[in-house]
């Protein structure tokens, strides 16, 4: 019985947060999308902290290009990137290929996701704003 | 009577040394390189039991490669110039073992320098120079150096020159690719090679120029080796008198090529290679890779490999394979005489550390040592100084502490590593304390 009742005060918490993010789906974008999206197509790079890579491949945390202009940023996802870019003084050098082949949902989800996460906190990036900038080319 | 009067020349010889050994310990002889004493920490370093080491200089900037004149005094060649200065020249004068800056010179960032016959050569991501050496190896004229070679390519990936020389009078030059494995769509997602890559007429190998001319470019350069993505490090084996490099490995084998690799495969695949290089070679990128497990050449994935099919033997074989993506930024062949005799003549090589085997554990931020006999590997690799990451585990690059990059021997036989992270130069000797 001590056991069950153990078991209910743990389980709680996490059907709570289980709600949460059913919440958080029923709404878009979805940020566990947006995760599993980050990891299949941006990690590698980025990686698993966003950090980036020294010289190489940009972080992702706290950066104009992640909280600044949207549509800059849609556009990084869509046409992909391959100019020199500074940040804090450090150039990186990688580029990075276009990834136009995501949904509009899932750059909505993964841009939303990395906008929130790592220490990043800025609005979503909805399907919506996605199609029209994947639309004016 | 001839023996009393050689017995008197050894004891007088004798006593001359000694006398000079103890002036120069005493510090009386500024052009003799400091004695070697380990930090109490062996400056975070894990090495092999009767080594030590000990951190010359900290915070110069992003320390590449390096050479040690023969008073022990340090060249160290900066990527990004700090100050507008992009060579730093290290010395130390009170002979407490910490170098300081004497001067720093070269407005250009850049990797490679080196010291032959009389000259520095450093580079920048583009142009060759040399610097004239007076008697003490020190360069006479900082602010007017000969540009030897001069517009070589330089993309934003890939974009550093190493450098070396050999006993002939010519220079080797490194031009990386500017492509992982040279796709339509560089990076991209299931996106080909292209054919007869056209990169390789211009970079991704070795280029030869001779030392003594000005202003060469390609024109007067030979394509010494092609088909190899990227090399950092690189030595001339003085044993059998050939250039040898550390190729940096393709990456991205999961994210180009999901179907054909999951995210383990690519954290472990390709090697990170060592090649003996010969006039003319080709070592197959971007057209193959070499796969340690399988222990061959395979046909990459950009031009029609599956991960399975070999190629044919017109690409030459490493010599050493290494685990994939550990960046191998410096090598060197021990010359020197204070390390145990196992090391003679062997390769030490820096691995910067790796970035590609995410979500995986990294690898490499550690200096391996490769036993060598008659200019061939002779015996296996084994790490010979680790923990410049600070850390059991690196998961992610930026968390590593010092990152190794340059190697150079000093006359003693020290050996001295940079850190282009944190700007540490850190100098490791045998049974010193």
């Amino acid at each position: 019985m001590k056991r069950i009742i153990l078991g209910l005060f743990i389980a709680f918490p996490f059907a709570l947060l289980a709600q949460t993010a059913n919440k958080a789906t029923a709404a878009n974008p979805n940020f566990a999308k947006g995760k599993a999206v980050f990891t299949q197509y941006c990690m590698p790079c980025h990686q698993v902290d966003g950090g980036g890579v020294q010289g190489l491949n940009p972080p992702l945390i706290k950066t104009t290009y992640v909280l600044g202009d949207q549509k800059r940023l849609i556009n990084i996802l869509l046409k992909g990137l391959n100019q020199e870019i500074e940040i804090d003084g450090d150039i990186y050098a990688n580029p990075m290929p276009a990834v136009n082949f995501l949904t509009d949902q899932q750059v909505a989800d993964v841009l939303s996701y990395v906008r929130n996460s790592f220490g990043n906190k800025a609005s979503i990036i909805t399907p919506a704003q996605v199609k029209i900038v994947r639309a004016a080319k | 009577m001839k023996k009393k009067i050689l017995n008197q020349f050894l004891i007088f010889a004798f006593a001359t040394l000694t006398a000079g050994g103890f002036y120069a310990f005493s510090g009386g002889f500024s052009n003799e390189i400091t004695p070697f004493k380990a930090d109490a920490d062996n400056a975070g370093l894990k090495l092999p039991a009767g080594f030590g080491a000990t951190k010359i200089a900290d915070k110069i900037g992003r320390a590449r490669h390096l050479v040690i004149t023969n008073d022990g005094s340090v060249y160290v060649k900066l990527m990004r110039v700090e100050g507008g200065k992009g060579i730093l020249y290290l010395t130390d004068k009170d002979k407490d073992g910490k170098y300081e800056t004497e001067t720093a010179f070269g407005d250009y960032g850049g990797t490679g320098i080196t010291i032959k016959n009389g000259y520095l050569y450093a580079s920048s991501d583009s142009e060759v120079f040399r610097y004239k050496l007076d008697a003490n190896e020190q360069v006479m004229d900082v602010d007017h150096p000969e540009k030897i070679i001069t517009g070589l390519k330089a993309g934003r990936q890939h974009q550093t020159k190493s450098i070396i020389l050999d006993n002939d009078g010519n220079v080797y030059v490194n031009i990386g690719a500017p492509s992982n494995s040279c796709q339509t769509s560089d990076r991209g997602l299931e996106s080909a090679g292209i054919a007869d890559c056209p990169l390789l007429d211009s970079a991704g190998g070795i280029w030869q120029f001779k030392a003594n001319q000005l202003n060469q470019t390609y024109k007067d350069g030979i394509r010494y080796a092609t088909g190899l993505r990227n090399v950092v490090g690189l030595d001339w084996n003085s044993q059998n008198n050939t250039l040898f490099v550390m190729q940096h490995g393709r990456d991205n084998l999961n994210s180009s090529w999901p179907k054909l690799y999951d995210t383990k495969q690519s954290a472990e695949l390709p090697a990170e290679t060592m090649y003996m290089i010969k006039k003319g070679d080709n070592a197959g990128w971007p057209y193959v890779y070499y796969d340690p497990y399988q222990n061959k050449k395979i046909l990459a994935p950009e031009y029609g490999g599956d991960g399975k099919i070999g190629t044919d033997n017109k690409y030459i074989d490493p010599v050493v394979a290494f685990p994939a993506h550990m960046a191998p930024n410096g090598l060197l062949f021990y010359t020197g005489n204070m390390f145990p005799e196992k090391y003679k003549n062997g390769a030490f090589v820096a691995f910067h550390g790796s970035w590609n085997r995410a979500p995986e554990k990294q690898a490499g931020y550690f200096v391996v040592f490769v036993p060598f006999k008659d200019g061939k590997p002779n015996g296996k690799w084994e790490v010979f100084a680790d923990n410049f990451s600070g850390l059991a585990d690196v998961m992610v690059p930026r968390d590593a502490e010092h990152r190794p990059c340059g190697l150079a021997q000093a006359a003693d036989g020290s050996i001295y590593v940079t850190d282009d992270v944190k700007g540490s130069v850190y100098r490791i000797g045998y049974n010193a304390n």
